[in-house]
């Protein structure tokens, strides 16, 4: 191995949301030789025969077909966490490229967002802040309230590595927990958090006081809530999205919020991502949104990280890939 | 003015509670004093008012009871309640729950930096949003409970969902099945809690052993990287050194959903500080703990006026 070169690893840019973390450079530099989209644009003739993987981290460097005909020898692309709908998987497979992405590394911290999320939006927890630290606050109503979690119903559209883990978790706080999944789970699975399939999206709807979404972003999921669905909802149930925010007709949900339709949203994930700064959903009182932090936590990063690192090493090796996605 | 045959009930405002007690408000009360005081047999008291002092308990000759709207007593003067034959109890079992919800809800806003999250969401400022913006593991991270009462006992059971690692401390030690049942070991030394927790959550009630129960010398055995929740009193925390911790990384990050004074004056160093969340004593604020405080309330002072057993009583100790 001496004196051989250090594969070439084409990312984005280091820090940043989109970047590598600095802390990550030390470690990823033992393996790979790191390239950045500035370094690559200026030394385009002698880079392109070079990068033989792409490290993508949120989504970026964004692949196009003009950047894929430049990398004669790249072998496989990396994605990080658990969503690969940002991918043309065709274009991918035309130019015989792997994909691997990071599926089940993420999905405990977003169940746990999901939790995060529904507490904080019934119980009013950013209003309240607001209120607590307020100038103008001399005390605190007697009568200002937020609505129950415990006890209350969940519909968990989406059932899989998350939306498991997030029945798991509302198990504990005596939730009665609806499902609604292509396949239904089997019986013990079902039992160990206390689910029940609805085959009908409708009855999850009508019954919930809390709607939670955590399906993969698909041509069938594409606007899976819209006017229809809200309008099925509940006045008093809430609409957690910890998906994609196509899976939610967007406009159909301002509208939903505005007339009161449903009470209430938090939402991780929104389209586009960040919202342009005038969105109506960034005005309305009765919705709560993160910067799409499902999996942001140092520990999960770093395991994302490491499962890319293992997924590039692997490809080059001609090793089956850990964590590939099939296309 | 009514009110002969239902027993009369003094309220600092009115709260809803119709057909089994007349409902006098504080003001109805000092209007007309004279009349009303000897047809006032309860007292229901709700976020602490009316304030309970020699002077009004003087005033009622015939009071039989004080029912209070929370758990927590120590805005009452219990022994000099009793000193006048009157009745005191509470409502353990409505507030329970709404309390542990807080409890989870303010670890997870503070450890994921919700209020933070949502800030950059919408602020002007694009530039922001590209930051790279991480918070803390829940799942499989060390909790310690200060006071394993049923609501700390609630905490657990919901911890536990979160593969949380779940230590505890308390003035006894629970049942060994109740431990297991949870996945929590006891720390009969507050101090080994306190180096080994992520997150430690208080959820004392406040007694003259608790006042201050957590002072500089306690933070400064926790972790650097651990946060600190109260959802007990303000008064459990020592205020001041709590700034100072923040101030200079000797803990993390604290989430407060009660503080003394409450509100905190405008100019409280609390407010200001970015690591920490302050919440209006979220604990029992849903519609369905305020209908069943009211009715466990209720249920307190038929009991009493009745002369049968009150079902939580309350005991100046």
């Amino acid at each position: 191995m001496e004196g051989q070169e250090l594969p070439y690893v084409l990312i984005d840019c280091i820090r940043g949301k989109h970047g590598v973390h600095e802390d990550y450079v030390e470690f990823l530099e033992k393996h790979f030789h790191l390239i950045t989209m500035k370094e690559y644009l200026e030394n385009k003739e002698f880079l392109s025969e070079k990068i033989r993987a792409i490290f993508m981290w949120y989504h970026r460097p964004v692949i196009t077909a003009e950047l894929l005909q430049t990398l004669p020898n790249l072998k496989i692309v990396a994605s990080s966490g658990m969503g690969i709908d940002h991918l043309d998987l065709d274009l991918l497979s035309s130019y015989g490229v792997k994909l691997s992405n990071t599926p089940f590394v993420v999905s405990t911290d977003t169940a746990d967002l999901g939790m995060a999320l529904m507490l904080a939006c019934s119980r009013r927890l950013v209003e309240g802040y607001q209120m607590a630290v307020s100038p103008d606050t001399e005390y605190f109503p007697s009568d200002w309230l937020g609505s129950e979690v415990s006890g209350m119903t969940l519909g968990i559209v989406g059932m899989g590595t998350t939306g498991y883990k997030v029945a798991q978790r509302a198990k504990a706080f005596e939730m009665k927990i609806l499902y609604h999944n292509r396949h239904q789970r089997n019986k013990e699975e079902e039992s160990a958090v206390g689910a029940t399939y609805c085959k009908k999206i409708d009855d999850l709807l009508q019954q919930s006081d809390f709607v939670l979404l955590s399906v993969s972003l698909t041509p069938q999921t594409h606007k899976l809530i819209g006017k229809r669905e809200l309008e099925l909802m509940k006045p008093t149930a809430t609409l957690i999205n910890i998906s994609r925010g196509l899976a939610v007709d967007q406009d159909a949900l301002v509208e939903a919020l505005q007339n009161k339709i449903i009470k209430a949203a938090g939402l991780d994930v929104t389209y586009p991502e960040p919202l342009p700064r005038d969105h109506p959903l960034l005005k309305l009182k009765n919705v709560l949104i993160t910067p799409h932090i499902g999996g942001a936590t140092k520990k999960t990063h770093r395991l994302m990280m490491e499962n890319m690192v293992e997924s590039i090493q692997a490809s080059l090796a001609g090793l089956p890939v850990p964590n590939e996605v099939l296309l | 003015m009514g009110g002969g045959e239902l027993p009369g009930l003094l309220v600092n405002e009115i709260g809803g509670i119709h057909g089994i007690l007349y409902l006098i408000t504080m003001k109805e009360f000092i209007e007309n004093r004279k009349h009303m005081s000897k047809k006032i047999q309860a007292i229901y008291l709700w976020w602490h008012k009316p304030v309970i002092d020699q002077e009004l308990l003087q005033s009622l000759p015939n009071l039989k009871v004080i029912a209070n709207s929370g758990v927590g007593m120590d805005h009452l003067d219990l022994k000099l309640i009793a000193s006048f034959g009157v009745k005191m109890a509470n409502c353990p079992h409505a507030v329970s729950t709404s309390t542990a919800d807080t409890g989870m809800a303010l670890l997870l806003a503070s450890a994921r930096r919700l209020v933070e999250g949502y800030h950059i969401v919408i602020s002007s400022c694009m530039e922001y949003c590209e930051a790279s913006f991480l918070g803390a593991e829940v799942t499989g991270a060390t909790l310690g409970i200060i006071g394993m009462g049923s609501i700390g006992y609630k905490i657990a059971l919901r911890a536990k969902a979160f593969e949380m690692n779940i230590l505890y401390h308390n003035r006894t030690r629970r049942k060994e099945q109740e431990e297991q049942a949870v996945g929590a070991t006891y720390c009969e030394k507050i101090d080994d809690l306190l180096r080994q927790a992520d997150f430690v959550m208080v959820v004392v009630s406040l007694t003259p052993q608790t006042h201050k129960l957590i002072g500089k010398r306690e933070m400064e055995l926790m972790k650097p990287t651990a946060t600190l929740i109260n959802i007990s009193r303000g008064a459990v925390v020592d205020q001041e050194a709590l700034v100072t911790a923040l101030q200079t990384g000797v803990i993390r990050a604290a989430a407060l959903d009660v503080t003394y004074p409450e509100p905190l004056p405008r100019d409280h160093t609390l407010l200001k500080l970015k690591n920490v969340i302050i919440t209006p004593h979220l604990g029992i604020r849903t519609d369905k703990a305020a209908y069943m405080i009211t009715e466990e309330a209720v249920e307190n002072i038929l009991a009493a006026l009745n002369g049968l057993p009150i079902p939580n009583e309350v005991l100046p100790s």
